[in-house]
């Protein structure tokens, strides 16, 4: 790990200011993906502002009926949360479903949507990768493939987004609160994370020295019932190679709204608004799930060694669907 | 695989067997005697690092407590907490794995939740409390879940097993394994290659009962 200075802050505006002022500087929270990578050489900040110590730590209900998960509350606080756990399950399971009790301890909801890719050719130096150095090329495009994405990618870069949280967030059409230099300011949960054009190096809307304070989850009703489908190559403690995020109102055995998000499978958490309208208004069955769940992949552009999860994409979200509509 | 203690100088084994020390004490004497050797006195380790040596550029001071101790500690900043406790407090007890959140050996407490020590940086722990599986037991009087590990034989090589049991501690005072799936599954972060799940399965179920 190369040096840095270390800094500690107590306030919004000191870390905002810390970061905009110190060269290469970067935030430190959880650290769980940061440290990791400052080990293997990947990230090499000048000075590390620890944040541990903003006063973003609650969760609290807004008078709009909106809860507001301070950035830095812990993956396993949220996830055990009753509020969270009553009306928006599918971010409880999301975030147990992901890395280890231990993990969760210590990451961060702001941290987690900070997440960086697990391509192993973004984590191995020795081989090119554009999220890296950008320019270096991509070695995943015709290497060893078969975690890579199959949507959202480009001819720069094909690497997931590997968070669970954030594909439950994508569903729920969460609000990232962030504070900087220039004041506040709100994004949408699907404007935050980029896909990755020919600019795989800049992955999220985040501007300089930007403080993410928050994540807001709007007032979703029908929310309550919501699941989580992760599927991987081990049963715990691995990250998704396919997985869906749902939500649906069913009232009378039609569908009036849905919600779904796909993981594992997109170089950003994957909304799929197209999914969600195709089934508005249609009945709650399993033939309609087959067909929103084609819907939803009929843009996927799979590589030689991950052709496999555009069959394993569909029935992931085929089996969310019908759990959540009470059919398995 | 062979016995570690094949390769351990004769003259160790000279001078420890006879005064009939467990296998663990010998192990321990040893290790001490070994940072002994390396820095050409009686010093203990922690005093070697902390009173001998002059504080380098960047150092940050630290002040933690360590299994009810009150450590006050200069570091790198970019020192683990793993590190700081095998290599600067000699608690040993703590283990290095994967040195990268994928395997559990390094697990332990701090502010009484398990955390990966390998991803802590120890600077970040101001004012923390850390309890290591060396701070387990009250006395001679084993914690509930060290027992329960001993009792139903719930590790083979060990090199997991201080992480497992730091682990299965955390995970009863956290409250949400109630089944044996839900056991299985809030225990996946520590890793055990010799493959003793079932039997930490069992010595976890019994010491819910004490704990």
């Amino acid at each position: 790990m190369e040096a840095f200075a270390y800094r500690e802050v107590q306030a919004n505006r000191s870390a905002i200011e810390a970061l905009a002022t110190e060269p290469q500087a970067r935030f430190l929270a959880g650290g769980t993906n940061l440290v990791d990578l400052m080990k293997m050489g990947i990230e090499r900040p000048k000075t590390l502002v620890n944040i541990n110590s903003l006063p973003l730590q609650s969760i609290t209900v807004l008078p709009n009926g909106v809860l507001r998960i301070g950035a830095l509350v812990r993956n396993s606080d949220l996830a055990y949360d009753e509020r969270i756990r009553a009306s928006y399950p599918v971010l409880s399971e999301a975030l147990l479903s992901g890395a280890s009790p231990q993990l969760r301890n210590m990451a961060t909801v702001g941290g987690n949507l900070m997440q960086r890719t697990r391509c192993p050719y973004f984590y191995d130096v020795a081989f090119a990768c554009n999220k890296r150095n950008n320019g270096s090329g991509c070695s995943a495009l015709e290497g060893f493939n078969r975690g890579n994405a199959i949507l959202g990618g480009s001819d720069h870069c094909i690497s997931t987004h590997p968070s669970d949280m954030c594909v439950a967030l994508a569903a729920l059409d969460a609000i990232v609160q962030v504070e900087g230099p220039k004041g506040e300011r709100s994004i949408r949960i699907q404007d935050f994370h980029l896909l990755p054009e020919d600019h795989p190096q800049k992955e999220t809307d985040l501007g300089p020295a930007e403080l993410i304070t928050a994540v807001d989850l709007p007032n979703l009703p029908f929310a309550a019932k919501s699941h989580y489908v992760k599927v991987r190559d081990r049963a715990s403690y691995e990250f998704a190679l396919t997985s869906a995020a749902v939500a649906l109102d069913i009232m009378d055995g039609t569908v009036r709204a849905a919600r779904i998000a796909l993981g594992g499978v997109g170089t950003k958490p994957w909304r799929s608004t197209v999914a969600e309208q195709l089934l508005m208004g249609k009945p709650a069955s399993e033939a309609q799930y087959k067909t929103a769940a084609n819907v939803a992949l009929q843009d996927a552009q799979p590589r030689k060694y991950n052709s496999f999860k555009v069959e394993l994409a569909k029935r992931t979200l085929i089996r969310a669907l019908l759990t959540v509509g009470g059919m398995v | 695989m062979s016995d570690p203690d094949e390769n351990l100088p004769a003259q160790h084994l000279n001078s420890a067997v006879p005064s009939g020390p467990t296998r663990r004490e010998f192990i321990g004497q040893v290790a001490v005697a070994g940072i002994g050797f390396g820095i050409g006195s009686n010093l203990h380790a922690e005093d070697y690092f902390q009173k001998t040596r002059a504080a380098a550029p960047g150092e940050t001071t630290v002040h933690l407590e360590i299994n009810g101790a009150q450590k006050t500690l200069r570091l790198d900043p970019r020192v683990t907490l793993l590190d700081t406790l095998r290599e600067k407090l000699a608690l040993t007890g703590t283990k290095k794995g994967c040195d990268h959140g994928q395997c559990g050996a390094c697990t332990v407490l701090v502010n009484g939740r398990r955390v990966n020590s390998c991803l802590t940086l120890t600077v970040a722990c101001q004012n923390a409390k850390v309890t290591t599986v060396e701070g387990l037991a009250q006395g001679d009087a084993l914690h509930p879940v060290q027992a329960a590990f001993l009792k139903h034989d719930a590790f083979q090589c060990g090199y997991c097993t201080s992480g497992q049991i730091c682990s299965a501690v955390g995970l009863l005072s956290e409250g949400h394994a109630q089944s044996d799936a839900e056991i299985r599954e809030l225990m996946s972060g520590n890793i055990c290659r010799c493959g003793a799940y079932q039997n930490i399965l069992a010595a976890i179920k019994e010491a819910r009962v004490a704990v």
